[in-house]
């Protein structure tokens, strides 16, 4: 996992080790570890998988990198 | 970081960014035009008019990778581009100083112009990219935040 920004902030920590067959499954795990405040930055962020857009259902194996990308407010 | 060639130059970085250095580099004799955009730190937002530094953060792998995708975009849309060149600093950026250069040189104005403003807005939609802004005694993050978009749909 890779948290960035306002994500980084609310999870207390940029990078993670997460299991989970699917990204939905990380992303729960995700929230269980990070808590409520981690949640709220989830609900409004986009999720990439190794540089692209991703949804829930997409499978994910040991190698690849699930970004959680808060509205971005850079330039 | 960094991704250059002979005509595209695009970095990630903490190092001060110079317009010169970019619009000489993007000078090219085949091009009667170059067109340098410069994106400053400046003092207001919504939060209010006392900034004194803005601190960009990013994934410098994902960020680099998006603005490569924004120039071969641009490449795409007007072939006859010289030489194109974006780079983003990253960390603390103090009041006046450059955040973000693009520079484009073309054969004539007109493209460079357009391709080095689709370049800075496509920038400011799609590249993964958050700034927390400072103040005298405190700071927090930018307010004017929207959805990451896609560079294709630009």
């Amino acid at each position: 996992m890779l948290l960035l920004g306002p994500a980084r902030e609310a999870a207390g920590l940029r990078d993670d080790l997460i299991d989970g067959d699917t990204v939905g499954e990380v992303l729960g795990a995700a929230v269980s570890r990070y808590g409520p405040a981690f949640e709220r930055v989830l609900a409004v962020s986009q999720i990439w998988v190794n540089g692209e857009v991703a949804s829930a259902n997409d499978v994910v194996g040991r190698y690849d990198e699930i970004a959680v990308l808060p509205p971005i407010s850079g330039g | 970081m960094n991704s250059s060639s002979t005509l595209d130059w695009v970095s990630v970085s903490s190092a001060p960014l110079s317009q010169d250095q970019l619009t000489t580099w993007a000078t090219r004799p085949q091009c009667g035009a170059v067109v340098t955009f410069c994106g400053t730190v400046r003092n207001s937002s919504t939060t209010g008019n006392d900034i004194t530094a803005l601190d960009y953060e990013t994934s410098e792998e994902l960020a680099v990778a998006r603005i490569t995708q924004i120039v071969a975009e641009a490449r795409s849309r007007w072939p006859e581009l010289g030489a194109v060149a974006v780079h983003h600093r990253i960390g603390l950026v103090e009041l006046g100083e450059a955040a973000v250069v693009v520079a484009v040189s073309s054969p004539h104005r007109r493209e460079a112009f357009e391709a080095a403003q689709f370049c800075i807005d496509t920038v400011k939609n799609c590249v993964p990219m958050w700034k927390r802004e400072l103040w005298d005694g405190g700071s927090s993050w930018s307010e004017d935040a929207r959805t990451i978009l896609g560079v294709h749909d630009q």
